[in-house]
C-alpha cells in the first residue's frame, strides 16, 4: 500500500481509537468516580445512579464497546484494504 | 451426607473432569499446548481466557473486599475489566501482528536490544511473583477451610500442591480443560449468588437484585444495607469511596493498564489464529469475566447484610440493634463460625464478658453501642474468607458449599500454576537460554525451570504467611508493578515510531523503580514484615498525594512515559528498519503464523 494510504489508515485507527477510549473513559473514571456522588442523586430502581456505573453500567459498556471497536475496525480495515484474506 | 464428605466429593468430581479432558485433548496435537486457541472457537476461547484471568482475588477475595469497601469496591470492578478495553484497541492486534510468542521477545526485537529484554523480563518476574504471593494467600484460605485446618497448615498443603500442578503441567495451556475450569467457576459462583438474591429480594439475578427491594419491605436493599452498615458505625456503604476520589481514580487506572500488562493475559493474545480475531476474542474475554464481575457486587451487599444478620437479631427482624438480647449468644453461633474459627480467619473475644457477639465499628461506635455498654467490636472476619463462606452464612444446602469450594480451588490453582509456568519459561528460557547460557541443552533449561518454579513457590508460600494484604490487595500491587513497566514499553513500542531502546529501558526502570520504592516503603523491603522504611519519606503513610502504595503503579506509569519521552528525544532514533517494523505491525495484512524462535 501506499504511503499516503498507510497515514491515512493509521490516522483512521487513531481516531477510532480516541473515539471508543472516550466513551471509556466517561463511563468510569467520569461517571463512576468523578461525579459519581452528584449522579447519587438520581435513582436507577434501587441503585443510586453513581453507585451503579461504578458496580454495574461501567462493565457492560466496556463488553459493548470491544465488540463495537472490533466491528468499526473490521470496516476500516476493508475500506483500506488490508484486511486479511 | 456430612458437608464435609460432600466437599471432598465434589472437588474430588471437578478434578476428575479437568484431568480426563486434559488426557483426552492431549491426544490432539501437542502444538495445542502453546498455540492455545488456534482452531478453538473464540466463545470458547473467550471462555479459556476467562478461566485463566479469574483468579484466587477474582473468585475468592474481591467480593469480600467489595464488602468491606462498599462504593469504593468498584475500583477492582472497573479497573480489572476496563483493561480489557485498552489491550483490545491497544496491544492484542499488534502484538499478534508482530508474531512472537513472549512479551521479552517482542521488547527485545522492537527495541533491537537483549538489554530492553532482560529488563523486561526482570519486571515480569517481579510482577508474577508478588501476583503469585496473592494466589498463595487465596489458596491458604480455600485449603485450611476445605480441610479444616490453621490457615499456614493450608498455606503449606497448597504450595505442595500448586507445585504438582505447575510441575506436570498438565492443566495448563489446553483450551478444553479451562473452559471446564471456567464453567465450574461460574456455576461455583453464580449459583448461591442467585439463592441468596432470590431469598433477600425476591429476584433470581444478583444484576438485579442488589437494584430491588429488601424482601418483605418497600426499602431497597441497598437502602437496607446504607443503613445497617451506618447504625452499626460503618461507613454508608453506597457511597464510601476508596480513601479518596483521586486514590480511586489512581488506583483504578493502575488496574486497568496493569492487566493490560501481565504476560499471562497478554500472551492469548499472540496466539490466536488472525489479527482480526485479536479484537474480537478479548471482547468474548470480557464478556464470561463480566458475568463474574457484574455479580459480585450482589454477592458482597447481600453477604455483609446476612453477616450482620447472623450475628444481630434486630438486622431482619427490626427492633433495637443495642439490646442485649438481639446480639446472638456466642455459645449458640451457627456452625459455620464453628469451622471458620479453626483456621483462624475468623475470631471472637468476649470484650465486654456478656457472652454474646457485638459485630460493628468500634473506631466510630455509635450511640447506641456506647450506651448500650459495648466494649469495643468482638468478631473480626477475614475479607478473604466471605466468598466462601457466603453459601454457609445464607444456608444454602451442602452441595452448593462444596461447588464453591471447588470453584475456589479451581480459581486459585490454575492461575498460580499458569503463572509459576510464566515464571519459569521467563527464567529458563528468556534469561539464561537467550543471554547467559546460550549452549544450554533442553534438559537443563527444563532443569533449570523446574528449580525456578520451587524457588517462587517457596518464596510466595513463605511471603503468603504474612501477606502484605488481602488476596485481592496483593494482587493489586502486582498489577501496578505490570503497570509501571511492561503496558508503556508494549504501547510505546507500537504507538510511537521514534521510541528508542535508550528510552524504553530507562522508562521501565524508573517506572516500576519507582513503584517498588513507594510500595515497600510501606509494605517492607520484598514484603518482609519489619522492614518498613517510610521513616525515610516522613513516617505518614501514602504520604504521595494521599495515594495508597497498591495504587501507586498509576504514578508509576506516568512517570516511565515521562522518562522514556525525555530520553528518546535526548539519544539518537531507532534504526530505519525498526521504524519500518513498526509500521508493518500497524496493518493487519500479512499477520503470519506465530514463530517461537528469535531473531536476534
Amino acid at each position: 500500500m501506499s504511503e499516503d494510504a498507510g497515514k491515512a489508515y493509521w490516522f483512521a485507527t487513531l481516531k477510532l481509537i480516541a473515539g471508543v477510549l472516550f466513551v471509556w473513559f466517561i463511563v468510569s473514571y467520569g461517571f463512576g468516580i468523578l461525579f459519581a456522588q452528584s449522579l447519587n442523586s438520581i435513582k436507577l430502581g434501587g441503585y443510586p445512579m453513581g453507585f451503579w456505573w461504578a458496580q454495574q453500567g461501567s462493565m457492560y459498556v466496556f463488553v459493548a464497546l470491544i465488540f463495537i471497536y472490533a466491528k468499526l475496525m473490521g470496516n476500516l480495515d476493508k475500506k483500506f484494504d488490508v484486511h486479511e484474506e | 451426607m456430612s458437608l464435609q464428605a460432600t466437599i471432598y466429593l465434589v472437588v474430588g468430581l471437578t478434578f476428575a473432569l479437568y484431568i480426563g479432558i486434559a488426557i483426552w485433548a492431549r491426544a490432539g496435537s501437542t502444538s495445542e499446548f502453546y498455540v492455545a486457541g488456534s482452531g478453538v472457537h473464540p466463545v470458547l476461547n473467550g471462555m479459556a481466557t476467562g478461566a485463566d484471568w479469574m483468579s484466587a482475588a477474582s473468585f475468592i477475595s474481591m467480593a469480600g473486599l467489595i464488602a468491606g469497601m462498599g462504593y469504593g469496591g468498584g475500583l477492582f470492578l472497573m479497573g480489572w475489566t476496563g483493561g480489557y478495553v485498552l489491550l483490545a484497541m491497544l496491544l492484542a492486534p499488534y502484538l499478534r501482528k508482530f508474531g512472537k510468542f513472549t512479551v521479552p521477545q517482542f521488547v527485545g526485537d522492537r527495541y533491537y536490544s537483549k538489554g530492553a529484554s532482560s529488563v523486561a523480563v526482570i519486571c515480569l518476574i517481579i510482577a508474577s511473583t508478588t501476583y503469585i504471593i496473592g494466589q498463595m494467600t487465596g489458596v491458604g484460605v480455600a485449603f485450611s477451610r476445605f480441610l479444616g485446618v490453621s490457615n499456614h497448615v493450608g498455606i503449606f498443603v497448597g504450595m505442595g500442591i500448586v507445585f504438582m500442578y505447575a510441575v506436570f503441567g498438565g492443566m495448563k495451556g489446553i483450551t478444553y480443560t479451562q473452559v471446564a475450569q471456567y464453567c465450574v467457576l461460574i456455576i461455583a459462583y453464580t449459583i448461591p449468588a442467585i439463592f441468596i438474591s432470590m431469598a433477600l429480594t425476591g429476584n433470581p439475578l444478583p444484576q438485579l437484585g442488589l437494584g430491588g427491594d429488601f424482601v418483605g419491605t418497600d426499602m431497597t436493599l441497598l437502602a437496607k444495607v446504607d443503613q445497617v452498615a451506618m447504625d452499626l458505625g460503618f461507613p454508608q456503604y453506597t457511597t464510601s469511596t476508596r480513601i479518596s476520589t483521586l486514590n480511586m481514580f489512581v488506583y483504578t487506572f493502575s488496574l486497568m493498564i496493569g492487566t493490560a500488562g501481565l504476560p499471562h493475559v497478554i500472551i492469548r493474545f499472540f496466539t490466536v489464529p488472525k489479527v482480526k480475531d485479536a479484537r474480537a476474542s478479548a471482547g468474548w474475554a470480557l464478556v464470561f469475566i463480566a458475568i463474574l464481575y457484574t455479580t459480585a457486587p450482589g454477592v458482597a451487599a447481600m453477604a455483609k447484610l446476612n453477616l450482620h444478620a447472623t450475628v444481630n437479631k434486630a438486622v431482619k427482624g427490626g427492633g433495637d440493634l443495642f439490646a442485649a438480647e438481639n446480639s446472638i449468644m456466642y455459645d449458640e453461633r451457627p456452625d459455620w463460625m464453628k469451622r471458620w474459627e479453626v483456621t483462624g480467619l475468623l475470631k471472637f473475644e468476649d470484650k465486654n464478658g456478656d457472652g454474646r457477639i457485638q459485630y460493628y465499628n468500634d473506631k466510630n461506635p455509635p450511640a447506641g453501642a456506647v450506651a448500650a455498654g459495648w466494649a469495643g467490636n468482638e468478631l473480626s472476619v477475614n475479607r478473604d474468607i466471605i466468598v466462601l463462606a457466603n453459601p454457609e452464612i445464607a444456608r444454602l444446602p451442602n452441595w452448593v458449599i462444596a461447588l464453591v469450594a471447588a470453584g475456589g480451588l479451581a480459581a486459585a490453582l490454575s492461575t498460580a500454576a499458569g503463572l509459576l509456568l510464566a515464571i519459569s519459561s521467563a527464567i529458563s528460557h528468556d534469561l539464561l537460554k537467550d543471554m547467559w547460557m546460550p549452549d544450554l541443552s533442553e534438559k537443563g533449561e527444563l532443569l533449570a525451570g523446574k528449580i525456578a518454579m520451587a524457588c517462587s513457590i517457596v518464596v510466595a508460600g513463605y511471603l503468603g504467611l504474612n501477606p502484605p494484604d488481602f488476596a485481592a490487595g496483593t494482587v493489586a500491587i502486582a498489577f501496578g508493578l505490570a503497570a509501571s513497566s511492561i503496558f508503556p514499553a508494549l504501547m510505546m513500542g507500537i504507538f510511537n515510531k521514534k521510541m528508542n531502546k535508550e528510552g524504553a529501558i530507562c522508562g521501565m526502570l524508573a517506572g516500576i523503580g519507582f513503584t517498588m520504592l513507594y510500595v515497600f516503603a510501606h509494605k517492607g523491603l520484598f514484603f518482609i514484615k519489619g522492614t518498613e522504611f517510610l521513616g525515610l519519606f516522613g513516617g505518614k503513610a501514602n504520604f504521595f498525594l494521599g495515594i495508597e502504595p497498591n495504587a501507586i503503579g498509576g504514578i508509576g506509569a506516568l512517570v516511565n512515559f515521562a522518562v522514556a519521552y525525555v530520553v528518546s528525544k535526548v539519544t539518537p532514533d531507532p534504526p530505519e528498519h525498526i521504524q519500518h517494523l513498526v509500521e508493518s505491525v500497524r496493518i493487519p495484512r500479512g499477520a503470519k503464523a506465530v514463530d517461537g524462535s528469535h531473531i536476534h
